[in-house]
C-alpha cells in the first residue's frame, strides 16, 4: 500500500441551499519519498485537497488512508496526533505564532509531542541551523523577512520528523529569488528522503517536482511524471 | 499531565508578560478584592490581638458576678446583688482568693467641681480592686483599708474625669461634690486609654463602705462582684457561688438563676465571636467582589480567545489536542487570578499596616496564614470557574476555520 491513498474522496460545501463540489471522486496514491506538485486554476480545489491530506479537514465522502491507517473516522485526539507526528504543514502566509521568537515557534510542535525543554531546544536549534537561520533564532516573526519567515515555518514543519511535508503555495508570498532558495532547500530535503507534496500555480516552481497532478474543477485532470528539471 | 500543566504555565506566563498592562487591568478586580480581604482581616485580627492582650492583664482566673436583667422583676421583686450576698460568699465559698464588690452610684447633678460637671458613675469599691484591675495611682494614692474602715469621704479618679471637671493637673487635695456629699481627691490613676470603645479613664472610685453610707437603705444600686480563684478550681468555685446565691435569693429548685457568673475567658470568647462574625460578613462582601472580578476576567479571556483564534488554529495544525488548548487557557486564567491575588495580598498587607499605624493604641496588623491561603485559594477558584467558558470556547474551535480567521 502507498504512503497516501485517497479512495473516491469528495468534499462538498453547503452554502445556503446550494451545494458546491470542491472535490469529487479523487483517487490517488502517493509513495514514500515522492515529490509531488498539485497545480491548477484558482478554485480548482488544491487547498481543499491539501487540508484533507493534512488532517485539518475531513472529506465528505470517500476514504483517506495514511501509512496504512484509515484517517477518515479517527477521533479528534488521534487526528491531533497524526497532525503532530506524521505531517508537517507549510502555509502560503507562513502562519507563525506572533510575539514569539523563531526558536519558540519551532519548539511549539515538540510541546505537543511531549518532548522535554532541553531536548526541545536542542532539536529546534539544530533544525533552524539546517534551514540557514542559526543566527536569527531569537528574532520574532515581525523582525524577519518573508523568506526567513518561511524558513522558520519549514523548520517548524520538519522538527517532528514527519513522514510527509505538505506545502500550500509555499512561495506564493515570496519574490522569485527567495522562491528559488526555498525550492533549493526542498530539493535537498527530497534528496535526503523527505516526501514532499506542494501546491503551486507557477509552472517553473512545479517544474522542480517529479510528479505534477493537475486539478480541474475538483477532478484530477492530468497526472504526469517527468524527470526533474 | 504534569508536563502539560508545566508547559501551559510557561506559555501562560509568557502571554501575560506580553500583554502586561492588559493583564494587570484584567486582574484588577481580583487585586482589589484580595487587597480588601487582607486589609479587613488584618485589622480585625489586630483588634482581636489587642483585646486578647487587655484580657491577659485581667487574668483567666477571675469571675464576674452580676444580676441577670433578663430575669428582671424576678418573682415580683427586683433583681440585684446585695452586701449580704457578698458576706455569704465570703463566709461559705471555699477556694476563693478574693472577692470584691463594685457598686455603681449616680446622682442627678453628677459629679461637680466649681460648676464643671462629669456624668461618670461613681463606684464604691474595696482596695483589692486596684490589684485585681492592675490600676495604680499616678499621683497621690489608691484607696486603702483605712478609708474603708473610716468610711472616708475620699475619691480616686481617672484622667478623663479630671479633664471633664477641669481639675488641676495634680488634683490631689481638691474637693468635688457628688450628690449632697463632698469628697476629697486622694489619687489620680495612670492613663489607660480606650478599650472596646470604652474610656478606661472615665472612672471615679470611693470606698465601698462610704458608698453604702450615702445611699438610702431601701435603694438597691447596681452592684457586681469580681472574684478571683486558682484557675484549676475556678469551676468548682463557680458552682459554690451559684449555690450560695441561689440560697440567698431563695430560688426554688428548677427555677432559673437571677444572676450571671461569667469568667473573663467567656467574655473574651464572646468578643472573639463578634470579631469572627465581622470577618465572615466582610469576607462575604469581598467574596462577591471577587466573583465580579472573575466575571471581568472571563470577559477579557473571551475577547482574547477571539483575538487569538488564528493562533489557536496554528497550534491545532501543529498537533495541539482540545485538552492542550483547554488547559492552556484555563491555566492562563488561573495564573492571571493568582498573580492578581499575590499583588492584592501585598497591597492589602501594606494597607492594613498603614491604617493600623493611623489608629493610636492599635497593635500592628496581624495577617494570619489561613487568610493568605484562603485569598489565594479563592482567586485560583475564581480563575478556574471563569476560565472554563473561554477555555472551552478555544478548545472547540475548528482548525481550518480558525486558520482562515482574519
Ligand atoms: N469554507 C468554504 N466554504 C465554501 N466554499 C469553499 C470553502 N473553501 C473553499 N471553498 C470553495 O471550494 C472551491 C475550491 O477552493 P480551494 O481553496 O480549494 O481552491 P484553490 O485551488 O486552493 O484556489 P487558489 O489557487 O485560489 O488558492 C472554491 O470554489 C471555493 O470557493
Ligand atoms: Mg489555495
Amino acid at each position: 500500500m502507498s504512503l497516501i491513498e485517497l479512495k473516491n474522496v469528495g468534499r462538498v460545501y453547503h452554502m445556503g441551499g446550494e451545494t458546491l463540489h470542491a472535490l469529487r471522486d479523487i483517487n490517488l496514491g502517493i509513495e514514500q519519498n515522492e515529490y509531488v506538485a498539485f497545480i491548477g486554476a484558482s478554485g480548482s480545489g488544491k487547498s481543499t485537497l491539501m487540508n484533507i491530506l493534512g488532517c485539518l479537514d475531513s472529506p465528505s465522502s470517500g476514504e483517506y488512508w495514511l501509512d496504512g491507517s484509515r484517517v477518515s473516522g479517527m477521533s479528534g485526539k488521534e487526528l491531533a496526533r497524526v497532525r503532530n507526528r506524521e505531517i508537517g504543514f507549510i502555509f502560503q502566509s507562513f502562519n507563525l505564532l506572533p510575539r514569539v521568537s523563531a526558536l519558540k515557534n519551532v519548539m511549539q510542535p515538540l510541546i505537543y509531542a511531549k518532548v522535554g525543554l532541553r531536548e526541545r531546544t536542542r532539536r529546534a536549534q539544530a533544525m533552524l541551523e539546517q534551514v540557514g537561520l542559526g543566527e536569527r533564532m531569537h528574532h520574532q516573526p515581525n523582525e524577519l523577512s518573508g523568506g526567513q519567515r518561511q524558513r522558520v515555518a519549514i523548520a517548524r514543519a520538519l522538527v517532528t520528523q514527519p513522514s510527509i511535508l505538505l506545502a500550500d503555495e509555499p512561495t506564493g508570498n515570496l519574490d522569485s529569488k527567495t522562491s528559488l532558495d526555498i525550492m533549493t532547500l526542498f530539493k535537498r530535503l527530497h534528496e535526503e528522503g523527505q516526501t514532499i507534496i506542494m501546491v503551486t500555480h507557477e509552472t517553473d516552481i512545479a517544474a522542480y517536482c517529479e510528479r505534477q497532478i493537475q486539478l480541474h474543477d475538483g477532478h484530477v485532470a492530468t497526472d504526469s511524471r517527468e524527470a526533474p528539471a | 499531565m504534569i508536563f502539560l500543566i508545566l508547559e501551559s504555565f510557561r506559555s501562560a506566563l509568557h502571554s501575560i508578560r506580553a500583554n502586561a498592562l492588559r493583564s494587570f487591568l484584567t486582574s484588577l478586580g481580583i487585586i482589589i478584592g484580595v487587597a480588601s480581604i487582607i486589609t479587613v482581616v488584618s485589622l480585625v485580627q489586630g483588634l482581636q490581638a489587642s483585646i486578647d492582650q487587655q484580657f491577659e492583664s485581667l487574668g483567666s482566673n477571675s469571675l464576674i458576678i452580676q444580676p441577670d436583667f433578663n430575669q428582671q422583676e424576678y418573682e415580683g421583686r427586683d433583681v440585684y446583688l446585695s452586701e449580704d450576698d457578698l458576706l455569704a460568699i465570703r463566709k461559705r465559698v471555699v477556694g476563693l482568693d478574693s472577692v470584691t464588690p463594685q457598686v455603681f452610684l449616680s446622682a442627678a447633678q453628677g459629679l461637680t467641681y466649681r460648676g464643671n460637671r462629669s456624668s461618670v458613675d461613681v463606684r464604691g469599691v474595696e482596695p483589692d480592686l486596684f490589684v485585681l484591675d492592675d490600676t495604680f495611682a499616678d499621683r497621690g494614692r489608691e484607696l486603702i483599708a483605712a478609708d474603708l474602715i473610716g468610711r472616708s469621704r475620699v475619691m480616686v479618679i481617672g484622667d478623663k474625669v479630671r479633664r471633664d471637671l477641669k481639675l488641676p493637673n495634680d488634683p490631689v487635695g481638691e474637693f468635688v461634690q457628688f450628690g449632697l456629699d463632698w469628697f476629697k481627691i486622694v489619687g489620680l490613676l495612670e492613663i489607660k486609654g480606650n478599650f472596646l470603645g470604652q474610656d478606661l479613664d472615665n472612672v471615679a472610685y470611693i470606698p465601698f463602705t462610704t458608698a453604702n453610707s450615702i445611699t438610702p437603705t431601701h435603694a438597691n444600686p447596681f452592684m457586681i462582684f469580681l472574684a478571683k480563684a486558682d484557675p484549676d478550681e475556678l469551676d468548682w468555685v463557680r458552682q459554690q457561688i451559684r449555690q450560695v446565691l441561689r440560697k440567698e435569693h431563695k430560688i426554688q429548685p428548677g427555677k432559673p438563676d437571677d444572676f450571671k457568673i461569667e469568667s473573663s475567658e467567656q467574655i473574651q470568647q464572646s468578643i472573639a465571636q463578634v470579631t469572627g462574625i465581622i470577618t465572615v460578613v466582610f469576607g462575604g462582601i469581598v467574596g462577591i467582589s471577587l466573583l465580579v472580578g472573575g466575571i471581568g476576567i472571563m470577559n477579557i479571556m473571551l475577547v482574547s480567545v477571539t483575538e487569538r483564534t488564528r493562533e489557536i488554529g496554528i497550534c491545532k495544525a501543529l498537533g495541539a489536542t482540545r485538552a492542550d488548548i483547554m488547559l492552556q487557557f484555563l491555566i492562563e486564567a488561573v495564573v492571571l487570578c493568582l498573580l492578581g491575588g499575590l499583588i492584592g495580598l501585598a497591597a492589602g498587607f501594606g494597607l492594613g499596616k498603614v491604617i493600623a499605624n493611623m489608629i493610636p493604641n492599635f497593635t500592628p496588623a496581624v495577617v494570619p496564614l489561613w487568610a493568605v491561603f484562603l485569598a489565594l485559594g479563592f482567586s485560583t477558584g475564581v480563575g478556574v470557574l471563569f476560565g472554563l467558558l473561554p477555555a472551552a470556547k478555544a478548545a472547540r474551535l475548528d482548525p481550518i476555520e480558525s486558520l482562515r480567521y482574519e
